[in-house]
């Protein structure tokens, strides 16, 4: 198949229970930040772009002011076109609790004008809860050998936790061979799981969906992936190396702490496949007199005349002389005053410390301080 | 027919800037790298968004391709616009011949139809040459006021260094009765910073009657701005206080790029209600090391850092290996710096690689008397391993590499 016969879907919400707590409470998964200056949905809206996909709608349910602000016209990833180009695709008629985003079968049979109107005849679905440099291409390639009817990417390791995950049982050819879901009660188990990616042709795709929706079927990996195991030929492809799925702020933690290995960041920031996304223009970073910088990752626009070890900011951050970070994570515009002293903290955008706090999270659980909040 | 401007700029970009030697062999001045992120030409394209002026003329002529193509469509400064915007203004063809722009005042005076399609009462005239942050809108509104036909943009330098710039004797009305170019003995220190507004009509009817002038060489500064304020024009001085620098030179535009790490920088480039804008480069952020040392310095996106950064402007993605010092130094984008190289006091432009052990320049205190300058390597230059490139040294890459 050619990338231009493939239309992209990304998922921008979570539909399980569990997720990213306070991180998603003001924003969609898929605006979460991530890496310094990235939003999670830039990593999949790059590599479909990367890729050669040249069609991608979004569905987003609530929370998605700073989604809307965050993608724009798509310019960034020169998805601004006349011809295709990004859609956003919310909620459009909510008096029906089929057409709602509650669900992803519900909000993908909600898209279906969008589906019947895309000339590609593939669909290529994509959570934005997972980080993976993902090679589309060859995932394309991977489903026409396998002459697969679906193929689902998936990782083995620990089970994150996550209400409608499914687990597998995959073949040595790769056929996936049972399908379980979870109920979030499996978390920690040693298996192959779902990585939120999913590939089929358009026809299938809106067929299933149609069908479980008839039959009153609520859940897409139920009702339409485990229903149909045998029936159709799922082929699960694997992923190795440098990924992360952020099923809690712990989780969401240690995927932006793995960056400061540079192992991984060469396999997520290849030159090759650039990862875009909105342009802020901020100032170059400046480093003060008095600045002690070390193991971090450090967006433009930061101010810094304190010591900064082992953590990740991201732009517009100002550390003012004295103020100590360790093992943090400061989001956009944090501010965090002179003597101060940081150990593993989250703190989301605009937060203020003022000078002479001592704050101290465990990498194990990390202190989490919310949105435009002075501590 | 376009929408009526009240007033659009023409940004005169074609120079070759040849006091900034091999800096600018490829590309013209106004596309020299600036600041970490920038080039010189964002400072006046992002004044006059931020001023209100949307549509602007970029006259190049002078090695265009980089600037071409980085000026783009002007989306990077919001001139991306279906009323006015940017749009480059090279030389073409007409139906007398083909003429290179043979001055500034005959590259405008080539570009008249330009202007006339968008009927403004009063063009901008700017150049690429400097660093400043300016509101046109304000010095339009005291062009209008005094109801002049010129307004030159004025500041006041050091008396000491008053004889470099080109300056006006000014009446307390703010009139301007004499000019006088780099005058030995000063006798004013306001200087022109080549920052003018003119009324459309006024300055329309003196290209053309310059053009005319066999003896004229079509330049602003020289021919038509004396040939107005002899016709008895309203010439007026408008006072501008803040940061201006001219970066025509090496010294200027390392001085320049020291400025902005100064702790009591003058400019401030971080200011929300005045963006200086600049097409960004696709890069994650910078990583700093365990092993590394960054102090007083401006570093860029995409930069990976494992040495030594003291009082230095880093460009995206510039690689600073283990043992690696660098002081005092601008390193443009895309350069590596190997293990325990030593850059001190140098400008190293893009794409750049000092290998293992080298040692480009010097600080002044290493250097006899008077012998002590910039360095500068060019783009695409490899320097040897622990091979040393002498203090004001100036190396290009070589003819057919």
């Amino acid at each position: 198949m050619r990338a231009k016969d493939v239309l992209g879907i990304i998922h921008a919400q979570n539909y399980d229970s569990l997720t990213a707590g306070e991180l998603t409470t003001v924003r969609t998964a898929a605006s979460v930040p991530y890496g310094g200056r990235y939003r999670m949905i830039d990593f999949p809206l790059s590599d479909m772009v990367n890729a050669g996909i040249t069609q991608v709608g979004i569905i987003t349910d609530t929370n998605y002011q700073s989604l809307v602000d965050h993608v724009g016209s798509g310019r960034p990833w020169d998805l601004d076109r006349k011809r295709e180009g990004m859609f956003i695709l919310p909620p459009c008629n909510t008096s029906s609790a089929i057409m709602s985003h509650n669900t992803r079968l519900s909000s993908i049979y909600s898209i279906s004008d969008f589906l019947r109107k895309s000339r590609q005849d593939y669909v290529l679905m994509t959570d934005t809860n997972v980080l993976y440099n993902i090679d589309y291409q060859d995932l394309f390639k991977f489903h026409d050998e396998k002459n697969a009817d679906i193929t689902i990417v998936y990782k083995h390791g620990k089970a994150p936790a996550a209400s409608g995950l499914m687990m597998f049982a995959v073949g040595d050819d790769k056929r996936i061979n049972e399908i379980s879901v979870s109920s979030g009660m499996d978390a920690g188990i040693e298996t192959n799981f779902s990585f939120g990616i999913m590939l089929m042709r358009k026809s299938l795709l809106e067929y299933l969906v149609r069908a479980a929706v008839a039959h009153n079927a609520t859940s897409f990996e139920r009702d339409v992936i485990q229903a149909n195991l045998q029936a159709l030929k799922i082929y699960g492809y694997p992923i190795t190396g440098f990924s992360a799925y952020m099923d809690s702020v712990k989780s969401f933690y240690k995927a932006n702490m793995d960056l400061l290995n540079p192992e991984n960041r060469r396999l997520l920031f290849d030159p090759a496949k650039p990862v875009d996304t909105k342009i802020c223009d901020n100032v170059p970073a400046m480093y003060g007199l008095d600045a002690v910088v070390s193991n971090s990752l450090i967006a433009d626009g930061c101010v810094i005349e304190g010591t900064v070890e082992n953590s990740v900011l991201f732009r517009d951050v100002k550390v003012e002389k004295g103020a100590v970070v360790r093992n943090s994570i400061l989001f956009q515009g944090t501010m965090i005053s002179s003597n101060s002293t940081l150990n593993a903290v989250i703190t989301d955008k605009n937060a203020v410390i003022t000078p002479n706090k001592n704050l101290s999270g465990d990498e194990s659980y990390p202190i989490f301080i919310s949105k435009n909040s002075t501590v | 027919m376009a929408r009526k401007n009240e007033c659009i700029a023409m940004l005169l970009a074609g120079g070759q800037g040849s006091r900034l030697g091999i800096l600018t062999k490829k590309i013209a001045k106004p596309a020299v790298p600036f600041g970490g992120k920038y080039r010189i030409i964002d400072f006046p394209l992002s004044n006059c968004v931020n001023s209100g002026i949307h549509t602007v003329g970029v006259l190049t002529q002078y090695q265009p391709l980089e600037l071409n193509d980085y000026i783009g469509n002007g989306e990077p400064w919001d001139l991306d616009r279906t009323d006015g915007g940017v749009h480059i203004l090279s030389p073409y063809q007409q139906i007398e011949g083909t003429e290179w722009y043979k001055g500034t005042a005959n590259a405008i005076y080539q570009n008249i139809n330009f202007i006339d399609k968008y009927n403004p009462e009063y063009v901008a005239i700017l150049s690429g040459d400097h660093i400043y942050k300016m509101d046109y809108a304000e010095m339009l509104a005291f062009h209008k006021e005094k109801d002049a036909a010129c307004t030159i943009a004025m500041l006041e330098v050091d008396w000491a260094e008053a004889s470099r710039f080109g300056l006006m004797i000014v009446n307390d009305d703010g009139t301007i009765s004499e000019f006088e170019e780099k005058p030995k003995n000063p006798r004013s220190n306001k200087a022109s910073m080549g920052v003018y507004i003119f009324t459309w009509k006024k300055l329309r009817q003196y290209l053309i009657e310059d053009e005319a002038n066999p003896n004229s060489s079509n330049d602003f500064g020289h021919d038509v701005i004396p040939a107005m304020h002899g016709a008895g024009e309203k010439m007026v001085a408008y006072p501008f206080k803040g940061y201006w620098r001219d970066v025509g030179t090496i010294d200027s535009l390392w001085m320049a790029n020291m400025d902005l790490i100064s702790p009591d920088a003058e400019i401030d480039l971080d200011d929300p209600t005045w963006k200086i804008y600049a097409k960004s480069p696709s890069a994650p952020p910078q990583y700093i090391s365990d092993k590394a040392c960054v102090r007083n310095s401006l570093v860029a996106e995409g930069c990976e850092i494992d040495g030594d950064v003291d009082f230095s402007v880093l460009f995206a993605n510039v690689k600073v290996e283990e043992g690696a010092k660098i002081r005092d130094s601008i390193i443009m984008p895309g350069s590596v710096i190997k293990k325990n190289a030593v850059v001190e006091y140098s400008i190293i432009a893009e794409n750049t690689v000092i290998d293992e052990g080298a040692k480009v320049g010097a600080c002044e205190k290493d250097c006899a008397p008077g012998e002590w300058g910039i360095t500068v390597i060019g783009e695409n230059v490899k320097v040897g391993k622990d091979e040393t490139v002498p203090v004001k040294a100036m190396i290009g890459e070589k003819e057919g590499a």
